[in-house]
């Protein structure tokens, strides 16, 4: 009795500290990018982009990169929506949702879910090199976009879902054609929606790897689709490897700045998420 | 009634979330006999039942108030130790759920982790169980096939050997044949009276005729609490209350 | 009426279209990739590219076998951490924790998921490296500058946490209460109904989100380069450091075109990669689809 007493006791302490430690590691970490990136945290930093001698640690912020970053991420996010959405609907509503196909096209965009954004950035650099455009805005935007179909494709299509068949069968009964119904449907998500491309926005604007080759760099903000793009993972990556201390540290405070972004984003979408599973259970 | 009550419950009042699901349950349950618990769905049946070994307030947003006396021990104590409490009793659900593992290792579970390590010891418990449940000759070959391949009143009646292998006092059954087909049903139901000889046994269920059929005494329970409790025939035949009078009349008629 | 149906089908097509150009990216991928790394297969077999730890790209010889062994040391290390941690938080949070707790708790798992991975990798040159460097290699080895195998496990065990405490946690959930009762029941405690009874049901889903964890750090990239030291040597110790083969493509990718047999050598590394990927995912996918529908029923 005594030893089994002991061991619930044991394992119970076991999981409260491996649960501290789980769950502190986000306290961890974001506690450390914010220590060591306030102190270096100004106003330029967001508002300017890199002066003259920016990089030895003169004047100048990474407004270049934070814009870059907001470009490359909406656009994939719009340019991903206008093909994940039909996807979303072509699986639910015209191949009915619960069959083989369906369930196979499903696993189909789990396992692109699953391919880790150094290929899609590499493979990106590929379709480039094909097609002779050089590292740009537009070659980030598109190795971006296929990094976020699949998250836009299982967001949305975990919506749908969720809209009762009763609905889907009440406009078809009306005569309506499935296309018609689709509209009706897509109504009735629009919060899941939202969800859907803060979720793509988020993952899009921390990835480095896809945007390395694809995007290049630059110390302007972008004014078309062909020249260069600076992105604010990238800047923090490059500045991080400077051996100027005032750099190093702007690579934190550019650090505090996306987690701060990103964080924002993550809160905004479970609290949509929260209140679109409200509505939605009855 | 018997003198020694073997469950005694003082003043139960269940809380869960903001609603009560019972109120000021004040009952003596007494020695080897087979007790029904009967009500509507939703009158809270269950709970009470559950509350009988603990099982609820693993629940979050469980809150019990009272006191539930078993050999006069209140298991409400926060001093006692809950699978002590447990031991002593076996629950038989609505469905049977056999532990993910083989016949022979779902009879020996609990004497396993109460201790008994020997093999033979264990052959014997499980031998000795599965005979009492009827079980053993249809079992005997495939002992250490997984308990899911047994049909649903098998599994029904493993779970009852199941319980029956840690030696408990009492029997808690929870609709437990209203998943099964009418030759398991009548199965169980004989396992029943014939187990009473040495068990108490407290059953949940919502046929009359089965009330009728095994139990010695019936509690009709309404919107969470007792409402009466007596004799099974002539709680059927002469209601005191006009609440089970209508109940009772609206299922036999 | 005519042009409705009409409308509707045109839809039709045009949404088959898209769904079929987005699935074929799988394949569009694979073959571009193998295509590409043609030139080195034809240089050297599988079996040496696979196996030869030489790596001199400017002499032609194009070994991955360190490259292969730092991505597995980092894997390892990641998986042996995470696991027994999030299996333990997804009891806890699942079975001990009060309501108000788990309330508090599941945001930050999923705040922890929103984090991008270069924040993870600054988090590990401010805090993982010195760590290392000054607490815990100075009682194993003579001298580490943190930048290890070791360092690059850890980092990767606290970006996959999110990913396997979600999945365990919905795979417990699925576990019909009757059965937890059951055991409980019978005089069991709560840590031996987990031990005896959840953990042998959720197997199959532990399995699965193992796989796919795997798969997440085998990928993973930029986090690895920043703390793994990217030494070209096979590692032989957690302190040692590492270079696996996200690293290596986006460390050289793009700076050495110059020579074909290089670029084409690195293609391979990235078709490496994809298929594994692939194949893991695949696997934990099908897993949990049919445990999805087992569960269902």
């Amino acid at each position: 009795m005594i030893r089994r007493k002991l061991e619930e006791n044991f394992f119970r302490i076991l999981m409260v500290l491996a649960t501290l430690i789980v769950g502190g590691s986000f306290f961890l970490i974001v506690g450390t990018i914010v220590y060591k990136g306030a102190p270096f945290m100004n106003w330029d930093m967001i508002t300017k982009i890199p002066g003259g001698g920016f990089y030895i640690g003169k004047e100048g912020g990474v407004l270049n990169a934070i814009i870059g970053s907001l470009y490359v991420a909406g656009g994939a996010t719009i340019l991903g929506l206008f093909i994940s959405i039909p996807v979303a609907i072509y699986i639910n509503m015209y191949l009915g949702g619960k069959n083989f196909i369906a369930n196979g096209l499903r696993i189909a965009f789990d396992v692109l879910f699953g391919i880790p954004s150094i290929v899609y950035g590499a493979f990106g650099f590929l379709i480039m090199v094909y097609f002779g455009i050089r590292a740009s805005l537009l070659g980030g935007i598109v190795a971006v976009t296929l990094l976020v179909i699949p998250i836009l494709v299982r967001t949305l299509d975990e919506v749908i879902r969720t809209v009762p068949k009763e609905l889907r069968d009440a406009s078809l009964v009306l005569g309506a054609t499935r296309w018609e119904m689709s509209k009706v449907i897509i109504r009735q998500i629009r919060p899941g929606v939202f969800t859907a491309i803060l979720l793509s926005f988020g993952r899009a604007i921390g990835d480095v790897a896809s945007v390395l080759f694809t995007a290049g760099f630059s110390d302007n903000i972008p004014t078309s689709l062909h020249q260069p793009a600076a992105t604010l993972p990238l800047a923090i990556f490059f500045q991080l490897g400077s051996p100027v201390e005032e750099v190093q540290g702007r690579a934190y405070a550019s650090a505090l700045i996306l987690t701060v972004v990103v964080l924002i984003i993550t809160v905004l979408s479970s609290a949509l998420a929260k209140r679109f599973s409200k509505n939605n259970i009855r | 009634m018997t003198n020694n009550p073997h469950i005694s419950i003082q003043n139960l009042n269940v809380t869960i979330g903001n609603q009560q699901i019972l109120k000021d349950i004040s009952i003596n349950i007494p020695n080897k006999k087979v007790i029904s618990i009967i009500g509507p769905s939703g009158c809270g049946k269950t709970t009470l039942l559950k509350s009988f070994n603990r099982l609820l307030d693993d629940t979050a947003d469980v809150k019990v108030t009272g006191k539930v006396l078993v050999d006069n021990e209140n298991i409400y104590d926060p001093n006692v130790e809950v699978t002590h409490i447990r031991k002593k009793m076996g629950l038989l659900s609505q469905r049977p759920y056999p532990l993910p593992m083989s016949i022979y290792d779902n009879v020996a579970y609990g004497p396993r982790i109460h201790g008994t390590r020997k093999k033979a010891d264990l052959d014997e418990i499980v031998e000795t169980q599965l005979k009492a449940t009827g079980l053993w000759n249809e079992v005997k070959d495939r002992l250490h096939a997984p308990a899911t391949r047994l049909s649903i009143g098998q599994q029904q009646r493993l779970c009852l050997a199941r319980g029956l292998a840690v030696e408990p006092e009492i029997i808690l059954g929870d609709e437990s044949t209203s998943a099964l087909d009418p030759v398991s049903t009548s199965i169980i139901e004989d396992l029943f009276i014939k187990l009473k000889e040495k068990y108490t046994i407290v059953l949940v269920t919502h046929i009359l005729r089965q009330a009728r059929r095994v139990s010695d005494y019936i509690i009709f329970v309404y919107m969470g609490r007792i409402i009466e409790f007596g004799p099974t025939e002539e709680l059927l035949l002469n209601p005191r209350e006009e609440l089970t009078k209508d109940y009772v009349k609206g299922f036999i008629s | 009426m005519q042009f409705r149906l009409i409308k509707d089908k045109v839809y039709s097509k045009l949404m088959l279209g898209l769904t079929v150009l987005s699935v074929s990216v799988v394949l569009v991928v694979g073959i571009g990739l193998y295509l590409k790394s043609g030139p080195v297969l034809e240089h050297s077999s599988w079996w040496t590219l696979l196996s030869s730890s030489q790596w001199k790209p400017l002499k032609g010889l194009f070994g991955f076998f360190s490259f292969i062994m730092g991505t597995l040391w980092v894997t390892a290390i990641a998986i042996i951490i995470a696991l027994p941690l999030c299996l333990l938080t997804s009891f806890y949070i699942t079975e001990y924790a009060p309501n108000r707790v788990r309330k508090i708790l599941v945001p930050f798992v999923n705040l922890l998921s929103g984090i991008p991975p270069v924040i993870f990798g600054v988090w590990g040159v401010l805090f993982i490296i010195p760590l290392i460097q000054n607490h815990i290699a100075p009682h194993f080895v003579e001298f580490s500058t943190g930048y290890s195998v070791l360092a690059g496990g850890i980092v990767l065990a606290v970006m996959i946490f999110p990913l396997i405490v979600s999945i365990v946690c919905e795979v417990l959930n699925t576990i019909p209460r009757e059965l937890k009762d059951a055991s409980l029941a019978l005089g069991a405690t709560k840590w031996e109904t987990i031990k005896k009874v959840q953990l042998r049901k959720a197997k199959p889903g532990i399995i699965a989100a193992t796989v796919l964890a795997i798969s997440r750090a085998f990928g993973e990239t930029i986090a690895v380069l920043m703390v793994c030291g990217n030494n070209a040597v096979t590692p032989h110790s957690v302190f040692d450091p590492g270079y696996p083969l996200p690293a290596l493509i986006a460390n050289n990718y793009g700076e050495m075109l110059s020579i074909p047999m290089y670029e084409s050598a690195l293609m391979f590394a990235a078709l490496l990669l994809f298929i594994i990927i692939l194949l893991f995912n695949i696997i934990s996918r099908v897993v949990l689809a049919r445990l999805e529908r087992k569960l269902a029923l």
